[in-house]
This record gives structure tokens, sequence and C-alpha cells, in this order.
């Protein structure tokens, strides 16, 4: 099978790999092939560019007003935190793991735990596994609806969605402050458990956020889902197939939306996601529309799981009192373990000779192995709909830079 | 899902002349590894992709790891005469591994639900010998991953599409990741035309008068 990948000189050179199956490289050559007339013109968009998301650059290539080739350009950001975390002990990286994607910090935190507690053979307590479920499951709104809000803003809706987003979003960090003292960079989770037990009146405050959460949705979608223009600007607008989105190692609500039913909660059933009964919505078309369906239904499904986990909860310890902070050295070995964030498919890669620091450390990072279809949703379309295609594919890029 | 057992010899079975190595792992994950020679590491990957029975058509994660040259100590149990007795004696016996680079890729299925099996392809050694066959073809989610493999562990890729670097900038020299990285003083120190004038200027100085 053969492909055609255009070289820097502008001939079309014809390269030979084993097996490309469907994916995208076919689909760049029909784009190629197309006769043109005018000069191409390339545009560097970004790396300072609101709608970018952060300090990431597109380097297109324009035939008129159609993309005809997109390179995506990254790494400003990079301060090769696998490098740091091998450095420090294991419980040091813990707060690093914040700022990978610092709209989720709670399940950064999640995931390095879970695979240091795979790495360790350690158990999580009763209380600590409700506390763990309710903090994701909150993440999980809040990142949503903060989505939503910049995806607006990307079709250039200013100001007012994300106002909305921001203004459920700050009632959540509220009480993530309450139970970690930082808004953002929480730190909360340790190897077997929690760092500290929530503090006193946190579940009512809780169980009131999670209530009237369903009218702000409702408002929400009053507003967006069937409004006019914003299905104008996203309909048909940067779709992946199933097919490649499997392929392309798409995980979360990218992948959903192509209708690929893959959600790690349901296929691993980490942490006590086993015992509460939510759906998995599924798009049909892929498109940037099916994207923020499939978050805006995620959203209704989080609250079904918040719901009873906040009546459950049961009293108890919230650590492992055989998981050890100071002098923490897992046996030689390795460990991968992944959970669903809300960008998609969270892993991290430990591999332990035994000393107090991890001899390989590597995080999974969602955003940055989504970005892989960029190239393939944007190609023969415009450059307004390459902006609203960025912008729904989620990326932070804390965490794609790492 | 098949133990690792089964895949192998049905590996082996399928890719003639493919030698596949289980690398144990002792923590309590259990998570075992096939190492597979470079040289089928393609049409092992490619059996597993598309077998009906395994259908890893998902390749989740792509690392690299670095391996310096070491010296492994074992101990063995001798038999030993000891003041005329002939005892039992542990003996601790050294050998030396030369180093090596590793690229692990963590395979999944999504339309079977299993996984992982973890595939491990080793290079000969971590100067000249440092290339391995590329999976992206069979895998798009490898693209970006092997390209930061490439950047940070400089390990090559056959048939990689678009191999360059990802995270550090294009004149970047060296490999950060590896594990005898030497951070340079100075990242932001670059010769200007300016170091010429200084240099120059230098000529015009006064000679230093030295005091009788």
């Amino acid at each position: 099978m053969s492909a055609a990948t255009e070289t820097s000189a502008g001939a079309v050179q014809t390269l030979t790999f084993p097996d490309a199956g469907q994916t995208g490289f076919q689909r760049r050559a029909e784009v190629i092939g197309v006769g043109r007339e005018g000069e191409l013109l390339e545009v560097a968009m970004g790396p300072q560019h609101p709608s970018t998301h952060g300090v990431f650059r597109m380097d297109v290539v324009l035939d008129g007003e159609t993309i005809v080739k997109l390179k995506p350009v990254f790494g400003y950001l990079h301060r090769n935190h696998e490098k740091i975390a091998e450095n420090t002990s294991y419980l040091g990286s813990m707060p690093y793991t914040d700022r990978l994607d610092y709209f989720c910090s709670l399940t950064n935190n999640w995931a390095y735990a879970l695979s240091v507690e795979k790495l360790a053979g350690l158990q999580v307590p009763e209380r600590a596994e409700y506390i763990r479920i309710i903090t994701a499951e909150l993440t999980r709104l809040l990142n949503h609806t903060c989505l939503a809000g910049f995806l607006l803003q990307d079709m250039g809706a200013l100001g007012t969605p994300l106002m909305y987003a921001f203004r459920e979003r700050e009632k959540i960090l509220d009480l993530f402050e309450s139970l970690s003292g930082a808004r953002m960079m929480c730190n909360y989770m340790r190897f077997g458990g929690c760092r500290c037990d929530l503090p006193p009146g946190w579940l009512d405050a809780a169980k009131k956020v999670v209530a009237e959460y369903p009218k702000f949705l409702d408002e929400f979608e009053t507003l967006l889902s069937g409004n006019e223009i914003l299905m104008a600007r996203t309909q048909g607008v940067g779709k992946v197939s199933a097919e490649l989105a499997v392929n392309a190692g798409l995980t979360g609500p990218m992948l959903r939306a192509s209708g690929v039913d893959y959600d790690l909660r349901k296929v691993d059933a980490y942490g006590i996601y086993a015992r509460y009964p939510f759906r998995i919505p599924l798009g049909s078309h892929g498109d940037v529309y099916d994207r923020y369906m499939v978050r805006m239904l995620e959203m209704r499904e989080s609250l079904k799981i918040l719901e009873p986990a906040l009546k459950d909860i049961p009293e108890g310890p919230v650590v492992d009192p055989k998981a050890k902070l100071r002098g923490f050295r897992p046996k030689a070995g390795e460990a991968y373990g992944r959970i669903e964030s809300a960008k998609g498919e969270l892993g991290f890669y430990l591999i332990s000779d035994g000393s107090p620091n991890p001899y390989r450390y590597r995080v999974r990072p969602p955003s940055l192995i989504n970005l892989t279809v960029l190239e393939d949703m944007c190609l023969g379309q415009t450059v307004a709909d390459a902006i609203v295609s960025l912008g729904s594919v989620d990326i932070v890029l804390g965490e794609v830079d790492r | 899902m098949e133990t690792l057992e089964q895949i192998k010899t049905r590996a082996e079975r399928v890719v003639p002349g493919a030698q596949l190595t289980i690398i144990k792992n002792d923590s309590p994950s259990a998570q075992h590894s096939l190492l597979v020679a470079v040289e089928h590491a393609f049409a092992v990957a490619k059996f597993l992709r598309d077998d009906p029975a395994l259908r890893l058509d998902y390749c989740s994660n792509v690392s690299g790891v670095d391996f310096l040259d070491a010296e492994l100590s074992e101990k063995v149990k001798v038999k030993k005469v000891v003041d005329g007795v002939e005892k039992e004696v542990e003996e601790v016996r050294k050998t030396k591994r030369a180093g090596y680079l590793e690229v692990v890729y963590h395979l999944y299925s999504m339309s079977l639900k299993h996984g992982p099996v973890i595939l491990r392809q080793r290079t000969g050694n971590r100067s000249d010998t440092v290339a391995v066959m590329s999976l992206t073809p069979l895998w798009r989610s490898a693209e970006f991953q092997e390209r930061e493999v490439f950047d940070l562990y400089g390990i090559h890729f056959y048939g990689h599409p678009d191999l360059r670097r990802i995270l550090m900038w294009d004149g970047f020299k060296d490999h950060p990741m590896r594990k005898d990285y030497q951070e340079p003083d100075d990242y932001e120190y670059e010769p200007t035309p300016h170091d010429d004038v200084c240099d120059k200027t230098k000529a015009h100085y006064p000679k230093q008068e030295v005091k009788a």
C-alpha cells in the first residue's frame, strides 16, 4: 500500500508503507492531488493566538481559504515532567501531576495514585474510593462545562457562554478549595487513599451543588444545543470516522462522538464505578457537534453517579494504614495504570528498580494523542473550521507538552 | 483473553523465524511483556492487530526506556568444601550487561475490550544500533509518541512517515531523557554577531602598562 506525502519542494513523492490501513495517509493524498490554480499560502497560526488554548502552533498550508496541509507544532511549554519525576521520590511527583492538565488535577492525582497502587499492591479504603469517584465526577462536570464555554468562545460567542460556565466552575472549585486548600492545584490523593478526610459540612455543600446542576445544564442547553448558529458552525465539521478514531488511539468524548463504545469506567471498572449504573452517550457522526453533545450528556450521567455516591459514602479511614509516606520503595517491577479522565485515557507507566525514585515514569497524555487526527479533521475545510475543530479536541497544553 | 504463553506460541507459528521472549514482571501488577526482535516486530504486531481472537486494534501507550551498562549481581548457591566438609555456600556472581534502549507498546482491544498485551523492542546498544521498527503504519496513535521517543531518547524508527523532533526544538542536539544526559550550563547562550565585534575591539585596547 502506498501513500503520498508532500516534500518541502512541493513535489508529491510516493512513499511505501507496509500497511497504512484506512488511515489519514490516503486522505491526505486525495486532497493534495486536487488540481489548483493559485499559489499555496503558508500561515503559522499561533503560538500566540487566543484560540489555540495556550502556546500552540498550527502550520497551515492554504489553497485560497481551504486547508491542504496542517502540522501541529508544540513543545513550547515542555519542561520534561518525566525527567523531573525520575529525579524525585514517588510522592514528590504528586504535586507535579496537578500541573499536567491543570483543569483536572484531581483525576491526574487519581491516575498516578492508581498506577503506584498497582505497582506496590496497595488497597484503598472504602471511604477513600467514594471520595475519589465523587471528586473525579465533579472534575468531569467542571471540565466539560468549561470546554463548552471555550468552544463557544472559539466560534465567536464572546463572553456570555464562557462566563456562565465559569460561574458554575467556581462553585465546584470552592468545594475543591475547602477539600484540599487549593482551587486548582489540589495535590489531594495519596498512594492507598487520600491525604485527609472531608471537612465538616463538605458533603452537604457538594449535595447542594449537585442538586442545582441539572437546572444550570437545562439553562445552558436551552441557550446552546438547539442554537441555529452553533449547529451551522459545528455540524459536519471536523469529522472523524470510527475506524480512524480507533486506529489513531482517540479516547474520551472524542472517541465516543465517533460512535465507539469504549469508556474505561465500564471497561476496567476501576474504583467503585461498577456499583453505579450510568450510560455511555455515543455520537453517530463524529463531528464537532457530536463531541459537544456527548460532553453535555456525559455531565448528566455524571450527576447520576454523584447523587447516590454522596448519599452512600461510609465513615472510616481514608488511607491504607500499610501505605508509607516516607521511605516508600516499591519492589522492582513495572505497572501501567489508566483511568478515564475528562479528556480521555490518562495513563501512567512506572518502572521501579527498588529505589525510592521511579526508574521510568511515563505519562500517557490524552490531549496529545487526540491531536493526532487534527490534520485529518481539518483537511479540505476552511480556517474558521480548523479553529472550531481544535477547540473540540479539548487540549490543555500543560498536558500536551509536559 | 489468552495467556501470554499461548499468544507467544501462536505468534511464533504465524511469523516464521520470530523468537519471542516473555519478560517477567515481579510487581503485584503482574503485567508481563513480550520481547520481540526488531526484524520481526512489524509482522508480530500485525498479527496481534489482525488476529480475530486478539484484535488488538488500539495502541494505547508507547514509551522509551533507557538501560545503562550495568553490573548485575546474582546470588547463587554453590557446593564447596570448607574445612574438609562439603557445604552449600551462597556466592555472589557478577555479570556485566551492556546497555540498551527499549520501546514499550501497551496494546488493548477496543472491539473485544481486553488487554493489555505489552510488546517490547530492544536496540542493540545505546550508541550506533539504535533503530527499531515503527508501528505507526499499523496504529496511527503511535505517530506522535514514536516521534517523542525519537526526540527524547534518540531511538530511530524504520518506516515512520514523519520522524522529526516534537517537544524539543529542531536545532537541539542531545536526547534529554537518556540516563546519562548532561544539562548544558546555559541553554540560552547563542553566539551573536555582537561577540565577534567585541573580540575585534579588544585589539584596539591600550596595552596594560606594567608598573616598574
